[in-house]
């Protein structure tokens, strides 16, 4: 059969394979060989997999929708790493699972957040973040403090992220429930936000 | 990009991109056809209204020359910038190259008018208009967030533009508190009685003249010395720079002068930290910074 506009076009399966074809090729050149390179899959050196604690209080920000306003992607621009800190780079999310990027910044850029600010303050600005930034517009979130961290489903969530590699120990895993024992929602979420970008933090 | 796994993606990224590229040509060649406008030529074979028929001519030349030179563009890419694999292109530009350069150019820039206010120190630092107005940039990027952007601070974050230092006023002090950063604890005294926690609350309310209970007030004097609320803010509950133990005799509320607040800062104690800046700012930032910081005690009222 000859590769004709006629062929083509009265073809529909034809036409329906080589279109697939066309629009593929962009993924496979661009996305496929991120998946084998050492850049993009190994962690950065002192990166560890979240801590329970952690791990609930990323479960909090993904469903609360802090990523609606909040990016955690720094990039290698002078404007952003003069504030933020060292540009973000691919070893610092092998353990997301899915990465929280983010597109939007009505509110900071949050991956080098960790021990930039005290505990407390973390603490007074989600109950209310008027109390410590007085023209903040981000919601107040203090109904955390009264929600306990949900232990019920920890093990369950560390076993499946050790299934897409994320590498939990047995023993990691059987101690996760008791270390959120007496953990409210917000003790969580400020234990998250703690330990983000620590790795490159004060990195030239 | 030339860190893949192992050879096979270097390749396969180089080949797919080759492949698209002489595809693109293939096509574009098949179609430098000849176009006609009469006689038996072949059409399109679509018939619409019994006799409309189209003949099958190319596009455009004009248009076809803008195919053509994106053909011609991409090869030119893939020579100069990283395209086909672990090849870095022959101009050798990465993205954190760029940044690199970005970075040099900005520090040549910031580099002699950091050095110079390094060489002065900080009082007369804190006095120069041009160094006091860049202090307070670097403090509304960095410190606004806790202490306010009039840095006049909050429940629980110091007011920076009164003439109280709880952790001493010092040049070298207000360095070593943004360099190293400060963690003040305040223990909770949750042994002490509810009655004697009350004493020692009139106590430290009479000390910075507000209304108290004298009764309990006296009573708190002494509890004051024998509970050991001396070992950290002297005996005189002057405080201890040292150690961050404020000042009791001053008006300055770090988290409240209410009766019901200090009571809840006995019992329950308190801890306060400043993150370390050093290591994230350089030395020069944070001299600035503190010369800023500086500039702003001075004009305050001292009480």
């Amino acid at each position: 059969m000859k590769l004709t506009h006629d062929s083509i076009e009265r073809n529909v399966w034809l036409m329906v394979v080589l279109t697939i074809l066309v629009v593929s090729v962009g993924g496979l050149v661009e996305i496929v060989p991120l998946f084998f390179q050492r850049s993009t899959t190994e962690a950065v050196a002192g990166l560890k997999p979240y801590s329970p604690l952690r791990l609930t209080g990323r479960d909090v920000y993904i469903r609360e929708g802090c990523y609606l306003c909040h990016s955690q992607m720094i990039r290698p621009f002078r404007a952003e790493t003069e504030r933020y800190g060292h540009y973000s780079v691919a070893g610092e999310f092998v353990y997301d699972h899915p990465f929280q990027w983010g597109s939007k910044r009505t509110g900071p850029d949050l991956a080098r957040v960790g021990e930039r600010y005290s505990d407390e303050w973390h603490r007074a600005h989600l109950i209310n973040p008027r109390d410590v930034v007085p023209e903040s517009n981000m919601p107040a979130f203090a109904f955390l403090e009264g929600n306990p961290a949900d232990a019920a489903q920890i093990e369950t969530k560390m076993r499946r992220l050790r299934m897409v590699g994320v590498p939990y120990s047995d023993e990691e895993i059987a101690a996760a429930k008791a270390q959120l024992e007496g953990k409210t929602e917000l003790d969580a979420l400020i234990a998250y936000l703690q330990g983000m970008g620590l790795e490159l933090k004060n990195a030239k | 990009m030339s860190d893949f796994v192992n050879q096979f993606w270097n390749w396969y990224v180089i080949l797919l991109t080759a492949i698209s590229i002489i595809a693109c040509s293939v096509v574009l060649w098949s179609q430098n056809i000849t176009p006609v406008s009469s006689g038996n030529a072949a059409t399109t074979g679509h018939v619409w209204d019994e006799t409309l028929e189209e003949y099958n001519n190319p596009l455009p030349k004009w248009w076809m020359w803008l195919f053509h030179i994106t053909v011609v563009f991409s090869l030119v890419y893939c020579v100069l910038y990283p395209t086909l694999g672990s090849f870095q292109g022959v101009l050798g530009w990465s993205s954190s190259g760029q940044y690199a350069k970005e970075m040099a150019k900005a520090d040549a820039e910031t580099k002699p008018l950091y050095d110079k206010y390094l060489a002065m120190d900080l009082p007369a630092l804190a006095a120069d208009k041009e160094g006091v107005e860049t202090g307070k940039r670097l403090y509304l990027t960095y410190c606004m967030q806790c202490h306010g952007a009039d840095a006049h601070g909050g429940k629980g974050f110091p007011n920076l533009a009164d003439n109280d230092w709880q952790w001493g006023g010092e040049p070298a002090q207000i360095v070593e508190t943004i360099s190293a950063g400060r963690m003040g604890v305040m223990p909770a005294h949750a042994q002490l009685d509810a009655e004697t926690i009350k004493d020692l609350a009139n106590y430290v309310r009479s000390l910075s003249g507000l209304p108290a209970d004298s009764l309990r007030a006296a009573k708190g004097q002494k509890a004051f010395n024998s509970v050991g609320c001396s070992g950290c803010h002297g005996a005189d509950a002057k405080g201890m720079a040292a150690l961050g133990a404020p000042n009791l005799t001053d008006k300055v509320w770090l988290y409240g002068g209410s009766e019901a607040t200090i009571i809840e800062t006995i019992s329950k104690g308190r801890t306060n930290q400043m993150p370390p800046w050093q290591a994230f700012l350089g030395d020069a930032k944070v001299h600035v910074l503190a010369a800023y910081v500086m500039s702003l005690g001075k004009g305050g009222e001292s009480k």
